[in-house]
């Protein structure tokens, strides 16, 4: 495999780790976020503060960075998980810009230089690079999707999914509506900031801009196209979104057009994403008959 | 490395002075700057609440958060901008960038949004965002990326009152807003039209029942809308001599901010948000050395607000 493919799919999964975060928040809670390159950030700026400043290895690092990053999360989630739907939505918003005002003006933060210098992994004293990270990360992946399957199999799950249909009737059932949105909430940003990390030791430099708004949408549009609430519709969006930017290089002037329009195209006559319930892939390959019974 | 800064939002307030020199200074100086300050404030403040009427109404009336309204108005400002060098006129220059705008507004609501109502808000919130990259797209590909100038004058006088001046451009804005406001107050209020969008956006179903063409009531919402922020777009054109395709990135989102700490859906209250969010800004900026940029100051407000009185300063529980 050639360096430049390596390099895009070590993005792919990082990103399919950080979407899968979302998708437990949006696609399995049902609570829309579009302020998660907030929390992917966070845990970049404090894996990368903990490697340059405090000296920490990755993997001593890492609990730390997943910690703070969900403590943070529930922080956050506590005062906006209050509100609902639209009030959200723009929350979760500002919480994009205030985040990413805070890493570009605070000295603490690097300001607008950013955070470089980040040392890269080591593994058993080698250094991993290359198709050695991707497999990293691949690793990461693969432990973050039995994670989000084991949640949908869980009582915290069910919870959720009854949450999302219908908030008013799962509450007088018993459920905390708070209690399982925060715990959903948590264990999206955590998943967003072990991606943050995975991102910082690839990139080895990062600054403020790559963790902006536009990127929220980015992710957001990746669950929306693989299809919210699957378990495999994080990975097929970020594959697809991650893909397409590079098919489109040849004609790079009207790259972003084809990609908002894809989005609008893909969000107008298939909401429902590639995977999700009575998508069109999902008809095809469903039996018989159980189409009449949407 | 830096590009074009969104210079109308997030200008800094020695900029927005401009002409104004304060080296004659005097004892009243400090009071004399204080007022200007608060002049620009308030410009600023309407030209915030001429882009946000368009979303209050719209979420309204759908429901929906209108993102790509911010998009219409860069439109505006390109179209205003085109018609103004090709006549060199500027009474036609701004009823062309309405006429232009009320039409991107009506595909966008025919096309994207009505058959996007039967799903969550999320969707036509996801549409909309996606129509709003791809207009500023659109118009980078068009008009290309660079700062454009907007080199027109409006025909309003310079107004001098005890050592404060106000400059043409601050008049016309603060005339043609309270212009667009008072018209506004008297369809809404006074006119048969008025009465059938406040009934539309109480509840389109029943509007429908009892004899509405409820989807019309939304076009023509809309047109008002988007022609509002056409006025916006060429004003803010005119006032920073700047048209470039991403004026509208930091209005998208501050204007949502903005209709939030008013109620969302109040007209009202969104007017009153902008005009205050714009006086805080400048002042705020002008006194207190806040380390954070003054983008964020409207989201700070918001949160605060949503703290402390979540349906907004004139919303209804």
């Amino acid at each position: 495999m050639s360096a430049y493919l390596i390099t895009i799919g070590t993005l792919i999964v990082i990103y399919a780790i950080v979407v899968c975060g979302l998708n437990v928040i949006v696609g399995y809670a049902g609570q829309i976020s579009l302020g998660h390159a907030a929390f992917f950030g966070i845990g970049a700026y404090t894996a990368a503060l903990l490697a340059t400043k405090a000296g920490l290895s990755f993997w001593t690092g890492l609990p730390i960075v997943i910690l703070i990053s969900g403590l943070i999360g529930l922080l956050l989630g506590l005062p906006s998980l209050r509100v609902r739907h639209d009030f959200l939505a723009i929350t979760t918003i500002g919480i994009n810009f205030i985040v990413e005002a805070i890493f570009l003006y605070i000295p603490f933060f690097g300001g607008a230089l950013g955070i470089g210098g980040i040392p890269r992994v080591f593994l058993f004293g080698i250094k991993l690079k290359g198709a050695a990270f991707f497999g990293l990360c691949l690793f990461f992946l693969v432990l973050v999707l039995l994670i989000a399957w084991w949640f949908t199999r869980s009582w915290a799950g069910l919870a959720c999914f009854a949450l999302r249909e219908e908030e008013e009737a799962a509450a007088s059932m018993g459920i905390s509506p708070m209690r399982f949105k925060l715990l959903a909430f948590v264990i999206g940003t955590a998943m967003a900031g072990l991606g943050g990390a995975l991102y910082a030791h690839y990139m080895r430099f990062i600054s403020a801009t790559d963790f902006s708004f536009p990127v929220s949408i980015t992710f957001l549009s990746m669950i929306v196209l693989g299809g919210m609430g699957t378990l495999w519709g994080p990975v097929i969006g970020a594959i697809l979104l991650g893909v397409l930017p590079e098919l489109f290089r040849p004609i790079v002037d009207y790259r972003m057009l084809f990609y908002t329009v894809i989005l609008l195209l893909m969000i107008r006559f298939q909401p429902e994403g590639l995977l999700g319930e009575g998508s069109f892939i999902r008809r095809m390959f469903s039996p018989k008959f159980s189409g009449e019974t949407r | 490395m830096t590009k074009p800064r969104e210079a109308a939002w997030s200008h800094n307030t020695s900029n927005l002075s401009g002409p104004w020199s304060h080296s004659d200074f005097h004892p009243d100086g400090i009071m004399q700057l204080f007022i200007e300050q608060l002049l620009n404030g308030i410009a600023m403040g309407s030209l915030y609440a001429l882009v946000t009427l368009g979303l209050a109404l719209v979420y309204g009336i759908l429901r929906i958060l209108h993102v790509a309204h911010a998009a219409i108005y860069t439109v505006g400002a390109y179209v205003g901008l085109l018609v103004y060098n090709l006549t060199g006129s500027l009474a036609l220059s701004f009823p062309g960038a309405m006429v232009a705008c009320a039409v991107v507004g009506v595909l966008i609501e025919r096309f994207v949004y009505f058959p996007l109502l039967k799903y969550p808000p999320y969707v036509p919130l996801i549409g909309s965002i996606a129509v709003m990259l791809a207009i500023e797209e659109l118009c980078r590909l068009i008009a290309g990326p660079y700062i454009l100038t907007f080199p027109a004058t409006l025909p309003f006088p310079e107004i001098h009152i005890g050592g404060i001046t106000i400059s043409s451009t601050l008049l016309a804005v603060y005339v043609i807003t309270t212009a667009v406001l008072g018209l506004l107050w008297y369809i809404t209020n006074r006119t048969e039209l008025g009465l059938a969008m406040r009934a539309t956006s109480q509840d389109l179903a029943i509007a429908d029942a009892m004899g509405m063409h409820s989807h019309n009531i939304v076009s023509i919402t809309f047109i008002i809308g988007s022609s509002i922020a056409a006025i916006a777009g060429v004003l803010v054109g005119i006032h920073y001599n700047q048209v470039y395709p991403t004026m509208g990135t930091v209005p998208a989102y501050k204007t949502l901010a903005i209709i939030v700490v008013g109620g969302l859906g109040s007209v009202p209250g969104a007017v009153i948000a902008s005009l205050l969010l714009g006086v805080a800004e400048t002042l705020l900026i002008g006194y207190a050395n806040i380390p954070l940029p003054r983008d964020a100051l409207a989201f700070i407000a918001m949160i605060g607000v949503l703290m402390w009185r979540s349906e907004g300063l004139m919303g209804s529980k």
